[in-house]
């Protein structure tokens, strides 16, 4: 078994925290929530010290911050319709962009692993692709409206520009860019979950995909090329991904968001419960059928919901997590 | 324009009696839980979007209708729409949901879902309601806000 250690709790926030992100480096990170309030946090010897604060940008809840991945911009995407760019080209953090266009509550934001595509999702169903197209200036590349309901994750592909999506319609959604017209297209939908799709993450080869749900259940996802050696059937497109695995009895409550650490294999997982639990593929798991075993369950992590999962890009074992009790935590992942 | 109301001539039930207070519930050295009794209290008063009744004068909600466990931190709340069709069921499940979002330590999950089989659109209206992200979107809407607050105010 392993054990999650709690390394510090960070309190500051009012009210909910929604999300935090790793800087790329993973010696910084950034938060956001119900205060409309961005705070940047950077590692000063062994603690994590607040030392920057980002008002301003947003009239309602700050709902997700994703760092680019050259770590120079920092997006945010909120409950205020729109998405905020921020960059400190100037010598201090400043919002320099804002992306405007969906209706309504904005949920989502990602950045490609180019850092030139950057995606949002929000209530109005819709998932936008918008290209970096020169200094603070963003096009719009697509909307694609292949959801019903509302859409709560946008996650980037680890290696390539393909682009997968988590709504209230209980499906998850793959897309690309056709090369012949460059048009985006939806390539795939993802049908099993019962209830609302809230996390999504990708292994790091990209060829798996790990989703969660309200129906408290995570699933695991492989995708099969058409030249695949299991005999799967794949007409008329390049790849069909297929549920391999559905991790289910574990959770009592919705699980808001996962994590699948691209050093060690292992998934993290928020839940509604208040635990934070992590998975591991068993040593002879059959990848077209794995095996996935709960190796860390930490009560109580939380007083509250736990929102958001993180693990430190660096590959040091550090997860970070938030949660409504307003609190932000630094763990490490202890195995033995 | 004036609307109508879904449900013109709603059924009219007598209002329970009030709680008594036990001399045990006043002596601060007693470890006293909080129970279904008192969880009703907090929502019998709610109001009626269209009428000026007490969601209990319409058996909308009932003491029989709401569960706690202490141990877990779980309260559940079902409701009874007075009609199938109401339109209302969406704003009178988040009325007892703020309210006992509200009044409730935060230690608990609170669970607000239609009583089943008495509404038409029973399952996306539960959805909706256990959604907390699309409820804290909506605690944002000052419009809608003040609506709740003027069915929770009791008189």
């Amino acid at each position: 078994m392993a054990k999650l250690e709690m390394l510090q709790t960070l309190t500051g926030h009012k009210g909910i925290v929604w999300n935090a992100s790793w800087h790329p480096h993973g010696k910084m990170f950034a938060s956001c929530g119900e205060d409309k309030i961005i705070k940047l946090w950077n590692k000063e010897g062994e603690k994590w010290v607040m030392k920057t604060v980002l008002v301003d940008g947003h009239q309602r809840t700050i709902r997700e911050v994703a760092w680019s991945p050259c770590g120079n911009f920092l997006a945010s995407a909120s409950f205020d319709g729109t998405t905020a760019i921020w960059d400190k080209k100037s010598g201090q953090f400043e919002c320099n962009a804002t992306l405007e266009g969906h209706e309504n509550e904005v949920k989502s934001v990602a950045w490609s692993p180019s850092g030139q595509l950057l995606a949002t999702c929000g209530r109005d169903k819709s998932v936008w692709v918008w290209e970096v197209a020169g200094d603070d200036e963003y096009v719009c590349e697509a909307v694609l409206n292949a959801h019903n309901q509302d859409v709560k994750k946008v996650a980037w592909h680890p290696s390539s520009d393909v682009l997968a999506s988590a709504s209230y319609d209980n499906t998850v959604k793959l897309y690309k860019e056709d090369q012949l017209d460059s048009d985006w297209a939806c390539m795939a939908t993802l049908h099993s979950h019962e209830s609302t799709v809230w996390g999504l993450a990708f292994d790091k080869t990209g060829k798996r995909l790990a989703t969660c749900s309200d129906d408290k259940t995570v699933k695991i996802w492989q995708e099969y090329n058409a030249d695949n050696q299991e005999g799967v059937i794949v007409a008329d497109r390049d790849s069909i991904w297929k549920c391999v695995c559905t991790l289910s009895g574990y959770h009592t409550r919705c699980i808001y968001d996962i994590a699948w650490c691209h050093t060690s294999g292992l998934i993290a997982t928020a839940s509604g419960d208040d635990i934070i639990r992590v998975f591991k593929e068993a040593d002879n798991s059959d990848p077209n059928a794995p095996q996935f075993d709960l190796i860390c369950t930490k009560l109580n992590a939380h007083s509250r919901d736990v929102n958001c999962v993180k693990w430190n890009p660096s590959g040091n074992q550090e997860l970070i997590s938030c949660s409504d009790d307003g609190e932000i935590k630094i763990w490490k992942l202890i195995e033995d | 324009m004036t609307k109508t109301a879904d449900n013109v001539n709603p059924n009219v039930y007598e209002k329970g009696s009030e709680r008594e207070v036990t001399s045990a519930e006043l002596d601060e050295d007693v470890l006293d839980d909080i129970d279904e009794r008192e969880i009703f209290d907090l929502i019998r008063n709610i109001n009626d979007p269209e009428h000026p009744l007490t969601l209990e004068e319409l058996r909308v909600v009932e003491q029989q209708n709401v569960f706690i466990d202490n141990k877990q931190n779980l309260v559940r709340v079902y409701f009874t729409p007075t009609i199938p069709h109401c339109s209302m069921a969406t704003l009178i499940g988040l009325s007892i949901r703020v309210q006992l979002l509200r009044a409730l330590p935060s230690r608990f999950k609170v669970t607000v879902e239609i009583s089943e089989g008495t509404h038409m659109s029973e399952h996306a209206v539960n959805k909706q309601l256990a959604d907390k992200e699309r409820i804290a979107a909506a605690l944002e809407n000052n419009n809608l806000v003040q609506i709740i607050n003027q069915c929770i105010a009791s008189s």
